[in-house]
């Protein structure tokens, strides 16, 4: 069949409809969301990060029915990779996100080939496996590719040969630019907006093929899918290497907006964070993920704030409080005993615990990670004290 | 033998199928004859249904082997089969539940024009005319055509099997086996059927048919095998 | 070989950790069929009633002494525990056992967090998708999460073990292998025979009991037994409150061995969840044995020997086991057919 430019953007009307008004939403963010608090650019970028990574995510579960649990190592590959292409070869953003996308596509075609040989939890789990893999060697073995616990960022002597070809070294960290053009405002919101966009268009495209037609029809009976005559390994295979270079594609955008790469993009809860947002927003609509994304975030958002002040205070409060009803009635005996007023020797208790929180990304993240003890290889938390004698 | 060798589609040969101790197939020698429908009959529990199983790959046999058209059937995976052109409705309807019914009937239209895997984003499913007009051709032969827009999940038992009928009819399958297929049927329903099977006949597609009612067993067979105990 | 068998006991604490944890998710899922997300949630909130208790009975009043002053002329203060100042000497013993103790606390507080979060929450669930109860259990186990963080903090909150029990069995002697050959700290082997112990007393529970034969009759097949006239779902609460408390008294009896965080159960989920596919959905014993399986190959692969051949095979050596079981053998090392599959 000969492809023509009208078979390439060929779309049912309410599609079209869909595509347009969703096109003024994203691109009128700055505009509906200041009213909410949410319009500043750091934020916006999220939603049309997660956005992408949540489209891409229900290409897979949402059409063929297959919950993958490790959907973060594809956007923590993605950052990786682009920011190694900053590093080695321009700050442009489009060899880093040509990059970040072949190299997810590729490790998801790894991960996939091994994980779709199982089916249901079996395949979550064998998903989840290998993220988790790839998260714990990325802070261990593979440090010097990833710059483990310190995540891997520019630094002043990185050889760009591409744009140190053209123009001699600046002084200071160069940020990402597009065609030279560095971002600056809202201009870098407005590029993931636009890439968004593109994914979306893709997505759509997906949703109203055949190609999705025989996804759904997996999810559906895929028993019948064989003995109708598809490789549903194929499509399944397909459909986990696209939604991975959605994710590649999301990872590298958060390095765009953020040159820095870290592990705790592949870890397991951020993997969790994807199966959340598309399954509040709805799994299986075209749209919904990407409202599930944008909710998430914003409560994210407004939560890690809200944490850190006034959820905290309350929370702090109601013990503190007891505590100290406590320790008033036992003061009462003791200053009766001794017979001399220890009011002002009154402290609150010894054993406050301590209340700084440095949990201020993500909700449930873990800040900052905690190397396994070389005795046990406990590498879930820290050794604790007392464990060798 | 009579015939020739060009004549014999589907040739199983000293098929042996055990599970642990139980013969289920016992050296089943069976020839089918192109253009002609073939039907087995035989008690429940005779092997029909694992000879089926046997031939569409979904089982493989512990000794002999399944020729078909020239080419040895047995090790090759169900979608191969299929794409040779051997399809099965089976005794349960599998289909599509989340599916509309026109859709249902289109999906394995696709397997045969594009092969066992094409990824074509390109195209949107409604632009496909060709494949639709033939899936409602067929709808309106099954006697579905007004259902076409509803889930097929919805569909009552009956509708089910003659949707998946239809199913494996739009692929113009070379051997065409059916596990029952008025099992379960009304009256009414089961002379439909057998209208709609002698239509097909005339077509000149080979069948196999497992049937219980002989009814539809002499209404339509050209030939009869009997599956005893497992021979 | 004694180096081989220092690291097959290194193993064991930790599986009976896994295995506690993977019994109380295979029971519920057993029982109840529900993919239930916050069972790491459980553990961390048994581990935090070790943290409470202690906290309670640490109490301290602050008076200042009469008689003596502080090098700098400020009076001294005088600092008592409450539960010492109530129950005398007694209140030490308190003070001092206070890890173990808490199970007495853990029990009635992680039966009640249990059977409220069933009657509450999961019980409308049963009939619902798994991805919808894995939102659900996942959102919960977040809101526990951050209730422990906003009470307790986030920073890792360490829990001494009982004086008598620090240091480190000498197990080489009993071994008949000399003094000092092979030794394993006392808290460890503590938890890997309380793990023991629980272990085998839900099995009895479950073999023995009429509650535990209809309970296992349920795990087969849960319809037939709802036809039989059986009220499953009051089982079924009691069933997923008694995960709860095996999950809290893990939790409970780990804190001297990790410091207790708000994210520890987080990081045991994943792990259980591991535990309970290797072992085979849905299998008890499966569970068990995975639990100390992993924990023991886990605690080989920390070596130094083993990590010098294969670098980095200590931190990925649980997932790898995952995969390599779940691709030969499909359904676990005990899976049955037909559970979780389409």
């Amino acid at each position: 069949m000969t492809m023509t430019a009208k078979t390439l953007f060929a779309m049912s009307r309410r599609d079209l409809i869909t595509l347009v008004i969703f096109t003024l939403v994203v691109l009128a963010m700055p505009m509906w969301l200041s009213p909410l608090g949410a319009a500043y650019p750091g934020l916006m970028q999220k939603f049309a990060i997660y956005a992408i990574f949540a489209l891409g995510f229900n290409i897979l579960f949402g059409l063929t029915g297959y919950l993958s649990f490790g959907h973060a190592a594809f956007l923590g590959v993605g950052s990786y990779t682009a920011v190694w292409s900053f590093k080695l070869l321009s700050m442009d953003v489009i060899p880093a996100i040509i990059f970040a996308v072949i190299l997810s596509g590729i490790f998801a075609l790894a991960i996939g080939y091994l994980s779709l040989r199982r089916t249901g939890i079996y395949f979550s789990i064998l998903t989840l496996a290998f993220a988790q893999m790839s998260y714990n060697l990325a802070y261990s073995v593979l440090t010097p590719i990833t710059n483990g616990e310190t995540s891997l960022q520019l630094n002043l002597r990185d050889p760009r040969v591409l744009d140190l070809a053209f123009a001699p070294r600046a002084p200071g960290l160069p940020s990402a630019s597009l065609f030279g053009h560095t971002f600056s405002g809202l201009e870098a919101f407005y590029f993931c907006a636009v890439v968004l966009l593109i994914a979306f268009f893709i997505a759509q495209k997906i949703f109203s093929s055949p190609f999705g037609m025989m996804l759904r029809a997996i999810k559906s009976n895929q028993t019948r899918m064989n003995y109708a005559g598809f490789n549903t390994r194929s499509y399944a295979m397909t459909a986990f290497v696209i939604s991975g270079m959605y994710a590649g594609l999301a990872g590298s955008l958060l390095a765009i907006t953020d040159p820095l790469a870290g592990a705790e993009r592949m870890q397991w809860t951020a993997s969790g964070e994807v199966v959340l947002m598309t399954i509040l927003g709805g799994v299986g609509t075209l749209i919904g993920p990407v409202i599930g994304a944008w909710l998430i975030k914003y409560f994210e958002n407004i939560f890690s704030a809200f944490n850190d002040s006034a959820l905290h205070h309350f929370f702090g409060f109601v013990p503190d409080g007891l505590r100290e009803v406590v320790v008033a009635i036992r003061l009462q005996i003791c200053w009766r005993r001794l017979a001399i007023d220890p009011r002002p020797a009154v402290r609150a208790c010894r054993r406050v615990p301590a209340r700084r929180d440095h949990g201020r990304g993500s909700a449930y993240s873990r800040p900052v990670r905690q190397w396994p003890d070389p005795a046990t290889g406990h590498c879930f938390a820290p050794a604790g004290g007392g464990v060798t004698p | 033998m009579s015939q020739s060798d060009a004549n014999i589609v589907l040739h199983v040969a000293d098929v042996h199928k055990n599970f642990g101790g139980l013969h289920a197939l016992a050296d089943i020698d069976l020839q089918i004859e192109e253009g002609k429908t073939h039907a087995i009959i035989g008690p429940n529990g005779a092997g029909k249904s694992t000879l089926l199983n046997v031939i569409i790959g979904r089982l493989a046999p512990s000794r002999g082997a399944v020729v078909f058209d020239g080419k040895v059937l047995t090790g090759k995976k169900p979608h191969e089969i299929n794409q040779m052109g051997v399809v099965r409705v089976f005794q349960t309807p599998e289909i599509f539940p989340e599916l509309s019914v026109l859709q249902n009937v289109m999906a394995p239209a696709f397997a045969k024009r594009d092969g066992a895997f094409r990824a074509n984003i390109f195209m949107p499913l409604d632009a496909e005319k060709t494949i639709r007009d033939e899936a409602e051709d067929i709808l309106n032969n099954v006697g579905l055509f007004e259902r076409r827009q509803s889930h097929a999940g919805s569909l009552s038992r009956g509708d089910k099997r003659r949707m998946e009928l239809a199913m494996c009819l739009i692929q113009h399958p070379k051997l065409l086996l059916l596990d029952e297929p008025t099992a379960g049927m009304s009256r009414h329903d089961t002379n439909t059927t057998i209208a709609l099977l002698q239509k097909i006949k005339a077509s000149g597609m080979t069948k196999v048919i497992i049937e219980h009612d002989m009814h539809v067993v002499f209404s339509l067979a050209d030939r009869i095998s009997v599956l005893a105990g497992g021979g | 070989m004694n180096a081989i068998l220092a690291q097959l006991l290194n193993g064991l604490d930790k599986g009976g950790a896994y295995a506690l944890i993977a019994l109380g998710l295979t029971l519920v899922f057993g029982t109840l069929g529900v993919v239930n997300f916050a069972h790491g949630a459980l553990f961390m909130l048994g581990a935090f009633c070790a943290v409470a208790f202690r906290q309670l009975i640490t109490l301290e009043t602050v008076t200042l002494d009469p008689e003596k002053l502080s090098p700098w002329g400020a009076p001294l203060e005088i600092r008592t525990p409450l539960a010492q100042s109530w129950f005398g000497d007694f209140g030490g013993v308190l003070i001092e056992y206070s890890v173990p103790l808490s199970i007495l606390l853990a029990i009635p507080v992680m039966a009640i967090i249990g059977i409220a979060m069933e009657r509450g929450i999961i019980k409308h669930f049963y009939k619902r998708s798994h991805a919808e109860q894995i939102l659900v259990t996942f959102g919960l186990a977040i809101v526990l999460q951050e209730l422990v963080k906003a009470i307790f903090g986030a920073n890792p909150i360490s829990q001494p073990m009982p004086s008598v029990l620090r240091g480190a069995a000498d197990v080489g002697v009993w071994l008949g292998m000399g003094p000092n050959v092979l030794t394993y700290p006392w808290w460890r082997l503590t938890y890997f025979l309380f793990a023991t112990a629980i272990i085998g007393a839900v099995f009895a529970f479950l073999r023995f009991t009429t509650f535990g034969l209809v309970v296992r009759a349920g795990m087969a097949d849960r319809e037939t037994v709802g036809l039989l006239g059986i009220n499953i779902a009051r089982r079924f609460t009691i069933m997923f409150g008694l995960a709860a408390v095996v999950a809290g008294l893990a939790g409970v009896m780990y804190t001297p061995l990790v410091p207790p965080n708000y994210h520890l159960g987080m990081d045991f989920l994943v792990l259980s969840f591991v535990v309970v596919v290797v072992g085979g959905m849905g299998s008890l014993p499966g569970a068990v044995a995975a639990g100390f399986l992993l924990g023991i190959l886990q605690s080989f692969a920390s070596m130094t020997e083993i990590k010098s051949i294969l670098p980095g095979i200590d931190q990925i050596i649980v997932y790898l086991t995952a995969v390599i079981v779940l691709l030969v053998r499909p359904r676990g090392l005990f899976g049955r057919r037909g559970v979780m599959e389409s």
